[in-house]
């Protein structure tokens, strides 16, 4: 650890705001991707269900 | 073992992509998650502060990252570009299609960590400069592509549209690049190059590389990710997208 103390480590040599703002805003971005990860693919599976059922209820005559 | 031929192939189609492609998927999820994770930590906490920023300078473990991938993203769009209009292959359209927002977002971080850092340290939150200028560029480039694809209804021909802007905007990349040379700046030079060690410190550049390198497994997770889905969105009525989505937990 390069700071001897919680307060050093927060105050970060007068520069706390701006150190902590980046590293706050990137770790809810990289939270908000990795939880898209699921949800997208969940949402996509979902539509393709949907759309299947939709098909196997009104079978197309020409195909 | 496949042939490169025989891969690039295979590249074009999307069910042997879907087939193959998961593990990969978590393999790059995991080592972003486990890079990331170190990389951050270890540039907030543990290396030692700049002589001269202090440790506003822990800002560079975020900014240089997100700046890399921003520009590496696009060149990915231009390189899609490329593919689906000369080999109008399927997968460069769903490229270009899903990975807009990805680029748009880590862009945005880049221009928004860059202003954080300028505040403290040159004194300004933002400065018309080449390197500034053109990454802003780059920004609206990525806003461009997204509102094309909006704008025409037709699947195809916006495909098309997007591909060529994208290869006409790959010209602004070398302009990003060469900036801090060309031009009088605020910004300083490139921090990793090929052909010369960095001027920092091991303990400095150390975790800026884990990060790098996280930052890229972030982007090859993304990209496999998006794809997956698209391929199944776009084969949507095949049988073997059926039998996938069936074969599914809910």
């Amino acid at each position: 650890m390069n700071f001897e103390s919680l307060q050093a480590f927060l105050a970060m040599g007068g520069h706390g705001p701006y150190v902590w703002t980046v590293y706050l805003t990137t770790v809810v971005l990289l939270a908000v991707n990795f939880a898209g990860f699921r949800r997208e693919r969940r949402r996509t599976i979902r539509e393709l269900r949907s759309l299947h059922a939709a098909a196997a209820a009104h079978p197309s005559p020409d195909k | 073992m496949l042939t490169f031929k025989q891969f690039w192939h295979r590249l074009g189609s999307p069910k042997w992509f879907y087939r193959m492609s998961r593990p990969w998927f978590v393999a790059f999820a995991v080592a972003a998650g486990v890079l990331l994770g170190v990389g951050l930590a270890w540039g907030l906490a543990f290396a030692p502060p700049d002589y001269q920023q202090g440790d506003s300078f822990r800002i560079i473990y975020v900014h240089v990252p997100a700046a890399f991938l921003a520009q590496s993203v696009y060149i990915v769009l231009g390189a899609a570009g490329v593919l689906l209009l000369v080999w109008r292959m399927k997968m460069a359209d769903m490229v270009l299609e899903t990975m807009v927002p990805f680029g748009l977002w880590i862009t945005a971080l880049a221009l928004f960590t860059g202003a954080v850092w300028g505040r403290p340290t040159w004194g300004t939150w933002w400065e018309f400069d080449g390197r500034t200028t053109s990454t802003l560029v780059l920004l609206f480039l990525y806003f461009g592509l997204y509102a094309l694809r909006q704008a025409i209804p037709r699947a195809e021909t916006a495909g098309r549209a997007c591909a060529v802007l994208a290869i006409v905007g790959t010209i602004n990349i070398p302009i990003i690049k060469y900036s801090v040379e060309w031009w009088t700046t605020l910004h300083q030079g490139a921090t990793f190059t090929l052909t010369e060690p960095p001027a920092m410190p091991p303990v400095m550049w150390a975790p800026l590389l884990v990060n790098v390198v996280g930052a890229y497994c972030l982007f090859a997770a993304n990209l496999i990710a998006q794809l997956r889905n698209a391929v199944l969105r776009r084969e949507g009525g095949a049988q073997w997208v059926r039998d996938a989505v069936a074969a599914e937990a809910a």
